[in-house]
């Protein structure tokens, strides 16, 4: 399996955009948003690495989540949430002579406490708090292109959305991005609630489009930079 | 009231809690942990103890709780337990305001001590009064304790308490 994610802090919003398996056409594809979990009222995460594992860790994460709500009457907060998994996930490389769980988990969340969080987890157990992060397929040029065009000093979510969608086509193996072969997921606040969205085909077909016009348009400007140059 | 000695564990519960995630527990995830707790224990083993559970959030929100000894809990602004409450929440009822400041509180607080020890059949003359703001738990020391004592008779014989330091 191919999967790549990233997640980008912006100051409204955490965005986590996934890629969708190898597009085939006996797939079955009437059910959405596979590799993007609901774990509560204000966290989602995604995973990249052997989705069997992979599903074992969410479920139990929704019951950390869900347990934590029926004790306390309050969402837990984002980072409990994942120190626990990973509580869990060390576990499996220090005792019972089991195999670690073969996943990344990437985690978006809000709480009252700290606000918008990234947080990133491997194999190990090891976790830790990202501006921006990816995990997956090719990860290592996507994060060194999100090195390079993150801004510090936040961007709205569209700014946002628009650089997930740039470092996903720079990085995946394939020559047109298409609604199809991405997901993506924001967490903003509205008033007082935390809304998750996973964005339908339409919206991601107007992000990429929109990505692709302003790209075409910084080419075309130093074409003609250069140009002038000469 | 009640027997509370077993809520002593709640309190190192929510004391490890903060240092585990490096901030306090708020005072809404509190209360309801201790209610579950008086749940769970309902219909086994249970807590005969009623509280009032009052504390300051992170934002410098107060809230208190009124929790009883079948596990109920509601959040109010004022709240009694025990035989003084069929008086008080009558003062409380007409004086209360949410407007209030601490000092007028603090003024209602000693009416209805004063109704208690005025209509309540049982002498009770000592009280202790906290205040739990954004400086955590204070002790009220001026609250007074005489009652319907005739006032020659010396604060220490009502009650050792009483006496002056």
């Amino acid at each position: 399996a191919v999967v790549s994610s990233s997640g980008i802090n912006a100051e409204y919003g955490v965005l986590a955009v996934e890629r969708r398996n190898t597009i085939n056409s006996l797939l079955d594809d009437t059910f959405g948003s596979e590799k993007i979990y609901r774990l509560g009222s204000d966290v989602a995460c995604s995973v990249a690495g052997i989705t069997s594992d992979a599903n074992v860790l969410t479920s139990r994460l929704r019951l950390i989540a869900q347990r934590y709500e029926f004790t306390y009457q309050e969402s837990i907060p984002v980072e409990q949430l994942v120190r626990n998994i990973c509580d869990i996930k060390q576990r499996y490389t220090q005792t019972g002579g089991l195999r670690p769980f073969g996943v990344s988990l990437l985690f978006m969340g809000w709480d009252a406490r700290y606000g918008f969080q990234l947080y990133q987890s491997d194999p190990s157990g090891n976790y830790g708090g990202w501006k921006a992060a990816c995990i997956g397929h090719n990860h290592a040029s996507a994060v060194s292109l999100l090195k390079q065009e993150y801004k510090e000093d936040g961007c709205s979510v569209k700014e946002a959305l628009l650089l997930a969608v740039k470092v996903l086509s720079k990085t995946l193996d394939i020559n047109k991005l298409t609604s199809e072969k991405i997901q993506i997921a924001t967490l903003t606040r509205s008033g007082d609630r935390t809304v998750i969205k996973v964005l339908n085909g339409d919206e991601t077909s107007k992000l990429i489009t929109e990505y692709e016009a302003e790209a075409k348009r910084l080419e075309e400007e130093k074409k003609g930079a250069s140009g002038s140059k000469a | 009231s009640g027997i509370n000695a077993e809520y002593e564990s709640s309190g190192i519960n929510a004391e490890y809690g903060e240092m585990v995630q490096g901030y306090k527990l708020s005072p809404n995830a509190a209360a309801n942990f201790s209610r579950k707790v008086l749940a769970k224990a309902l219909r086994s083993n249970p807590y005969m103890v009623n509280l009032l559970l009052a504390g300051v959030d992170e934002t410098g929100e107060p809230s208190l709780y009124f929790m009883d000894y079948l596990a109920s809990m509601a959040k109010e602004n004022y709240a009694a337990h025990g035989y003084g409450s069929f008086f008080i929440l009558s003062t409380l009822d007409r004086y209360y305001r949410e407007d209030m400041s601490k000092d007028e509180a603090l003024d209602l607080l000693k009416k209805c001590i004063k109704e208690v020890q005025s209509r309540f059949i049982v002498n009770l003359n000592a009280f202790s009064v906290k205040i739990i703001d954004g400086n955590g738990v204070t002790e009220v020391a001026d609250i007074p304790g005489r009652g319907t004592v005739h006032k020659d008779v010396p604060l220490e014989a009502i009650h050792p308490l009483l006496a002056k330091a």
